[in-house]
């Protein structure tokens, strides 16, 4: 008897142009989206070459990784990021590329417009520049984030030459505690099952904690499946993704919306369908969590204290822990909560959406900015920004006493002027916590907006449920 | 076409850390202009200190690592963000292999398609290797042969590694991917046009005389 397939296949095997040796296929993506940081060498590779882009029609351009997120910003605010920022706008204008620069009302990080434009759309497959793009697979779609070769390699073929990855599944059982964000599931499984649990894989995150979840925060349960060591990450379209899509600028409508629908809802995991590796966690005693380390596994709860290096038997694994609590400037058997911190960010791909800004304002609203602190706000696209003052957020945050500033990267990536400075502690909604990952020097925690707001407000990490009763 | 790389020799440098990240690789900093100097940003954080001089402790700033054309790494190597400046910067540097008992996927997929061979190699017989540059680092020199499938270092170690016979073929020959995709031109206008019949919403939806342009 055939099994049936998962969602993961049916999207995979309908993009396959040609299978080859290796287990590698030539797959057809429908949608690219380019960011300024990585594609000026891919046009460079297809001038030198003399080839066209295949599909201009299909590919989007975006600028912010690098551009200022001051609030009166010109491309000249981040002299250095100039070069690249009108290298992709002319790259664009030569090949005909829709270009959405700081002055673009669709303006944003790449993958927080890719679905709020219906560029992502369920069972298609999305090729971009950076990691992040499994960030759509909350839509049901294959977002597959690429170095600049395959850049170059998809505007010149519109597709992609991949090993075929495995399957894997997680299911989030249970429903999550009030007080817990999607952030703080996913933080929580990186720390259970490690960061290299998913290579090779492409996740479907299942169960009903998922199910429960809005769009919003499925994005950002996908968008950290790079963190688990995956490539791709992605959960079933249903009602509450159609929901989502209806009337986006690039989403079917009228009849073509009746066909597009009928193919998503058929597009979920066959009940019978096998997943070379099967997980599964429980959410109900997930509590806020808080990384402590210098990878997202070196995540805890809120109310627990670091782990003792020593406890731990493989020596790499023991030197590797010693140097992060080095790095981080904490000692084992530190509370977590309690920590002063100098610097909160919320934004970027993982939590720059207007739920994330909401659930942060929740908690500034009425409170202040301990002093010393730097709070800052970095909305993930500019339709966001327009949204979250239409409620009124920006003087919510602005009275409380955070900076708010233009979509972008920002302090995620620290390649604008957006920098934590050396040994700043900073807690930030962000996906990476790497040595100078913020900074030089900067020590990165991370965790979810409202945990962020709550640690601004306190002047040091705190429980978020002790706040929002 | 790039240059083939069929052999490498040279001085294997010992980095046996787990989950080395992109950003240690390249910091971002280095990836502000097309112009930066990559090779000065390979570990730069771990190379220099915060007034850019060498930390003589540091693997490559001590000789003969200096010169290294093979870095010896732990697991995971290269995990982290898609940044192809990553490769970019060991190529820089003068590293055309790195040995690690496993990849990232990305750095590992990047590493290939800029002609560098990404060796994946059994734990313990890497960790031997390391232990042995470690202990002489004048004898450093090792010989990596691709169509054997050997590491060999002097007269008392040989051992096997692992690369996709795919791979390893397109390293030696050469092959710029996009030309070898281009062959099949035929095949993904008819995978378009098919598409295109199938799914014609798809195409609509984002066609430059759609509703939103
Ligand atoms: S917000 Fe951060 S993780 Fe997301 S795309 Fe930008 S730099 Fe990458």
């Amino acid at each position: 008897m055939t099994r049936g397939s998962t969602l993961f296949e049916k999207v995979w095997n309908a993009h396959v142009v040609k299978r080859f040796d290796g287990d590698r296929d030539l797959i057809f993506v429908d949608r690219h989206i380019l960011q300024e940081t990585t594609c000026a060498p891919a046009f460079a590779g297809l001038e030198r070459a003399g080839r066209p882009v295949a599909h201009p029609e299909l590919t989007l351009a975006t600028q912010d990784h690098i551009v200022s997120t001051e609030p009166d910003r010109t491309e000249a605010s981040n002299p250095e990021g100039l070069e690249l920022m009108r290298l992709m706008r002319a790259n664009a204008q030569a090949h005909g590329i829709r270009h959405y620069g700081i002055e673009d009302t669709r303006q944003g990080i790449v993958h927080v417009i890719g679905p709020e434009l219906g560029a992502a759309l369920p069972g298609t497959v999305l090729a971009c520049g950076d990691s992040h793009t499994s960030t759509v697979g909350g839509l049901g779609a294959l977002g597959i984030g690429v170095g600049t070769s395959e850049v170059e390699h998809v505007l010149a073929t519109q597709t992609l030459l991949l090993q075929r990855p495995k399957t894997m599944r997680i299911r989030f059982e249970g429903g999550k505690a009030p007080g817990v964000s999607a952030k703080d599931l996913i933080l929580a499984a990186i720390g259970r099952f490690g960061i290299a649990a998913g290579r090779s894989h492409a996740i479907e995150y299942a169960g009903p904690a998922i199910r429960a979840l809005g769009i919003e925060e499925r994005l950002t349960v996908c968008n950290m499946s790079i963190e688990l060591g995956a490539r791709l990450g992605l959960i079933a379209p249903d009602d509450t993704t159609l929901a989502y899509l209806a009337g986006r600028p690039f989403a079917p409508s009228g009849a073509d919306w009746e066909l597009a629908a009928a193919e998503w809802r058929a597009l979920a995991s066959a009940a019978d369908a096998v997943f070379e590796r099967d997980l599964a966690i429980d959410c109900a005693p997930i509590a806020p969590q808080v990384t402590w380390g210098t990878t997202q596994e070196d995540v805890i709860g809120v109310d627990q204290r670091i782990p003792d290096p020593a406890t731990l038997a493989d020596p790499e694994r023991r030197r590797r822990s010693a140097a992060a609590l080095r790095y981080m400037g904490l000692a084992p058997g530190d509370a977590i909560e309690g920590l002063r911190v100098d610097v909160v960010f919320v934004g970027s791909c993982t939590n720059g959406r207007l739920s994330d800004l909401e659930a942060a304002a929740a908690i500034a609203r009425g409170r202040k900015v301990k002093a010393d602190v730097r709070a800052v706000v970095v909305p993930g696209s500019a339709s966001v920004k327009r949204a979250a003052e239409a409620k009124g957020l920006d003087r919510v945050f602005r009275e409380a006493g955070f900076e708010w500033r233009s979509p972008g990267c920002s302090m995620c990536v620290s390649i604008n002027q957006d920098v934590v400075p050396p040994g700043a502690r900073c807690l930030a909604t962000t996906n990476r916590n790497f040595e100078g990952r913020q900074g030089p020097g900067s020590r990165t925690h991370l965790a979810s907006p409202a945990m962020a707001a709550a640690a601004a407000v306190n002047g040091a990490i705190v429980d978020v449920r002790k706040l929002a009763s | 076409m790039r240059a083939p790389l069929a052999r490498v020799t040279g001085v294997a440098a010992p980095l046996p850390l787990t989950n080395v990240n992109t950003d240690a690789i390249i910091p971002s900093v280095y990836l502000r202009s097309e112009s930066s100097d990559l090779a000065r940003g390979l570990f730069a954080r771990w190379r220099f200190d915060e007034t850019g001089a060498e930390r003589p402790e540091f693997v490559l700033n001590r000789p003969p690592f200096r010169r290294a054309a093979i870095l010896l790494a732990g697991e995971n190597f290269g995990c982290g963000s898609s940044r192809e400046a990553a490769v970019w910067a060991l190529q820089r540097f003068g590293i055309k292999c790195v040995v690690a008992p496993s990849f990232a996927d990305i750095f590992y997929e990047n590493a290939f398609r800029n002609g560098m061979l990404a060796a994946i190699a059994d734990q313990a017989e890497l960790a031997a290797l390391i232990a042995a540059v470690e202990a002489a680092p004048e004898d450093a020199q090792v010989d990596i042969d691709l169509e054997k499938g050997l590491i060999v270092r002097g007269n008392a170690l040989r051992m096997g590694f692992s690369v996709p016979a795919f791979r390893r073929e397109a390293l030696m020959r050469g092959d710029d991917e996009i030309a070898s995709t281009l062959r099949h031109a035929k095949d993904i206008a008819a995978h378009a046009a098919a598409d295109r019949a199938r799914r014609g919403w798809l195409y609509r939806a984002i066609a430059p005389e759609g509703k939103s342009e």
